[in-house]
């Protein structure tokens, strides 16, 4: 079953797997017994959801864009995760996660993060839960995001400086990675998005699946009964667009993700082992990991989720590109026309279905496009690149 | 809510079911001299070095060679070396900034005669993306006789084991302090050459002093195999290694020699290091 359980090896065709040091092994398979009783159990189940709507504001409403439909001939309804608390998507994970890391006995949480969203809502889910919190981050995007770092330090999380490779999300992993080594029999490993080794792809798409299944009813709501014709996502990782597919995988909706140019693992990566998975990388001839390169930083990473090399290789989504240049115009156009400043992440799928309307999307197709955070974290960047600062 | 979500998650088999067993085997090159050494009644060392760290590293391999040890584990770097500490990446890092590939390590090792067996270690996607045939087919012709690739466990491990096999290369798994017994039996099982103990839940590095966890894996190991077990990862001094000794077949030691060579000690500054080691393990 195409997003369905992956099984035991943790596996999506070829992708996927387990490819962690022996010490990592006990860690991820109690994890995984972990997360399957837990997801298994109504009482989890019911513990989560209703921590998700009384505290992260879900469901999250579906929005018409009136005039951002007229302007470029599609009809675009945006899922506005960008409304859920902490702002983004994120927070979905998390709680799940922290949930999970309470029934398991462990009193850290250890996170990376590239824009700081995941790292926030980490520190935000350490905070409900009273967890202990670090967070690890490339000194690059420490720069690039240092509301987000006082924000996690708010919140009580110590923020970790990563200074090894491109100094940005890959690295911020595998330092948590390390840091997990030695101190897994306390500490769970809140990773941000659908990649990693199993049970991680699964269960961090089971976790963000409620993007998808909210949506399509509220679609379906919307469109007297029928899905829309596209389903559109950006992807960094790939768990704001995993859990939004999982939701319109057995519909007839086109499902699109959109990488940063400068971060296109499938586009331009090969397959290879990066961070315990098996699935696309950009590396060189040599099988050393290139640097991604975008302005998001929730973009900068050279591999991508597993499932997703896998839904690619079946052409069941397909995944496509949006360059720095569009994405700022698809940042402002969304702002002026709908008074919704996106995250910098998700102005990228703003920005490939303003490009493709008319082109791959035929005039007059419905698309649905999950808007994963908000843009705070990114006016002062996006104010300095625009007034040349 | 459904009644029974429990329905649709049925039992599976272990994935350390799919462990590949392997019974009998011949034993290669590293098992055959650490069995050797420990009839003898003496322990084993097994030093690191990583490949292409500096202009001189042949020298300091030949040098750690002289200085008594018994198996040198040569890194090959790569870009995002998960399960090493800060000296460690510090050498990947500089080995790549000075052009290291798999291909330049392997040729530069295969102009020099180290004396003893060597062994590669590095990460999977090296290989992955230089072919899995070739690269064991390289490893041979640089008079490579083993592999440590600690991000690829038993359980993906098999299209690796079939080409390193086919080319005389024994590849050494892992075992760890969290490793269940049941499991480290089996990797036992399937490890070639020796088994790695990892001394201490923990990355590659220099440790003040050998983790309690170092002589309970090695116990756990020597329950369930009679294969050579070194013990490594966290294995810094001479006392240090002379205390895993006590229980393990022998040590290996990385950080502490790539750090000296990183401060400049140079091929006698590690070759007396090296000595200080085996003296230790000896008396
Ligand atoms: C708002 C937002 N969208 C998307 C992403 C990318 O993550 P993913 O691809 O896992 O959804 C991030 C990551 O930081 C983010 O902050």
């Amino acid at each position: 079953m195409v997003m369905g359980d992956p099984g035991p090896g943790g596996k999506y065709g070829e992708y996927g797997g387990r490819f962690v040091p022996e010490p990592l092994m006990a860690a991820c398979m109690e994890l995984e017994e972990s997360f399957r009783s837990a997801w298994a159990d109504e009482t989890f189940r019911f513990q989560l959801n209703t921590i998700l709507s009384d505290y992260a504001g879900r469901p999250t409403p579906l929005t018409e864009c009136r005039r951002l439909s007229q302007r470029v001939g599609v009809r675009i309804l945006l899922k506005r995760e960008d409304l859920a608390h902490t702002g983004s998507h994120k927070i979905n994970n998390v709680i799940g996660q922290a949930l999970l890391a309470e029934r398991m006995g462990k009193k850290r949480l250890v996170a990376e993060t590239g824009a700081g969203q995941h790292g926030v809502a980490a520190a935000t889910a350490a905070a409900l839960f009273g967890m202990e919190c670090v967070v690890y981050m490339g000194e690059l995007d420490i720069m690039r995001q240092e509301l987000n770092v006082f924000r996690m330090e708010l919140l009580g999380a110590e923020v970790r400086p990563v200074k090894s490779g491109s100094r940005t999300l890959k690295d911020a992993v595998n330092e948590a990675l390390r840091d997990w080594v030695s101190t897994c029999e306390t500490t769970h490993y809140c990773l941000g998005s659908v990649m990693g080794p199993h049970p991680y792809p699964w269960m961090v798409r089971e976790l963000q699946s409620i993007i998808g299944e909210e949506s399509r009813e509220q679609c379906r709501q919307l469109l007297h009964g029928l899905d829309p014709d596209w389903v559109v996502a950006c992807v960094g990782g790939g768990s704001n667009a995993a859990g939004t597919f999982a939701g319109f995988i057995s519909t007839t909706a086109n499902l699109v993700g959109v990488e940063a140019a400068g971060g296109a693992a499938i586009s331009n990566g090969v397959p290879g082992v990066l961070h315990g998975m098996m699935s696309n990388l950009l590396q060189d001839d040599t099988g050393q990991v290139l640097e991604a390169q975008s302005i998001s930083a929730g973009l900068d990473y050279p591999g991508i989720g597993p499932e997703h090399a896998f839904l690619a290789s079946l052409g069941r989504a397909r995944y496509e590109t949006a360059g720095d240049g569009e994405v700022l115009v698809a940042f402002k156009l969304l702002a002026q026309m709908e008074g919704i400043i996106p995250a910098l992440e998700s102005a990228h799928a703003i920005a490939w279905v303003s490009r493709e309307a008319g082109k791959t999307i035929p005039f007059g197709s419905t698309v649905m496009v999950t808007l994963s955070g908000r843009g705070d974290k990114d006016v002062a960047q996006v104010k300095d690149l625009l007034r040349g600062g | 809510m459904v009644a029974d979500i429990s329905a649709s998650f049925p039992a599976r088999p272990s994935p350390a079911d799919q462990i590949v067993a392997r019974s009998a085997h011949d034993p290669g090159t590293i098992e055959t001299r650490l069995r050797f050494w420990r009839d003898e009644g003496r322990k084993s060392l097994c030093c690191y070095l990583m490949g292409g760290m500096s202009r001189d590293w042949l020298d300091i391999l030949q040098a750690i060679s002289h200085g008594g040890a018994n198996i040198i584990e040569v890194g090959i770097p790569f870009s995002d070396p998960m399960i090493d500490g800060p000296v460690i990446q510090a050498a990947s890092r500089m080995a790549l900034d000075a052009g290291a590939t798999p291909a330049t390590v392997l040729d530069e090792i295969s102009r020099v005669e180290a004396g003893v067996p060597l062994v590669v270690m590095t990460y999977y996607n090296l290989l992955l993306k230089g072919g899995l045939s070739r690269m064991a087919k390289h490893m041979s012709r640089a008079s490579i006789s083993g592999s440590i690739i600690p991000d690829l466990p038993p359980e993906e491990s098999a299209p690796w084991i079939r080409e390193a096999d086919g080319s005389g290369i024994e590849n050494v798994m892992l075992v760890a302090p969290t490793t269940p017994v049941d499991r480290a039996r089996r990797i036992c099982e399937s490890t070639r050459g020796f088994v790695y103990c990892v001394g201490t839940m923990g990355v590659t590095g220099e440790r003040d002093s050998l983790s309690r966890t170092a002589r309970e894996v090695a116990a756990k190991v020597m329950s369930v195999t009679d294969k050579p077990a070194l013990v490594g990862i966290g294995v810094s001094t001479p006392a240090q290694a002379a205390g895993a000794c006590s229980i393990a077949d022998g040590v290996i030691v990385g950080s502490a020699i790539v750090r000296r060579v990183m401060e400049g000690a140079g091929a006698s500054g590690v070759e007396k290091f090296v000595r200080s080691l085996r003296d230790a393990i000896d008396s």
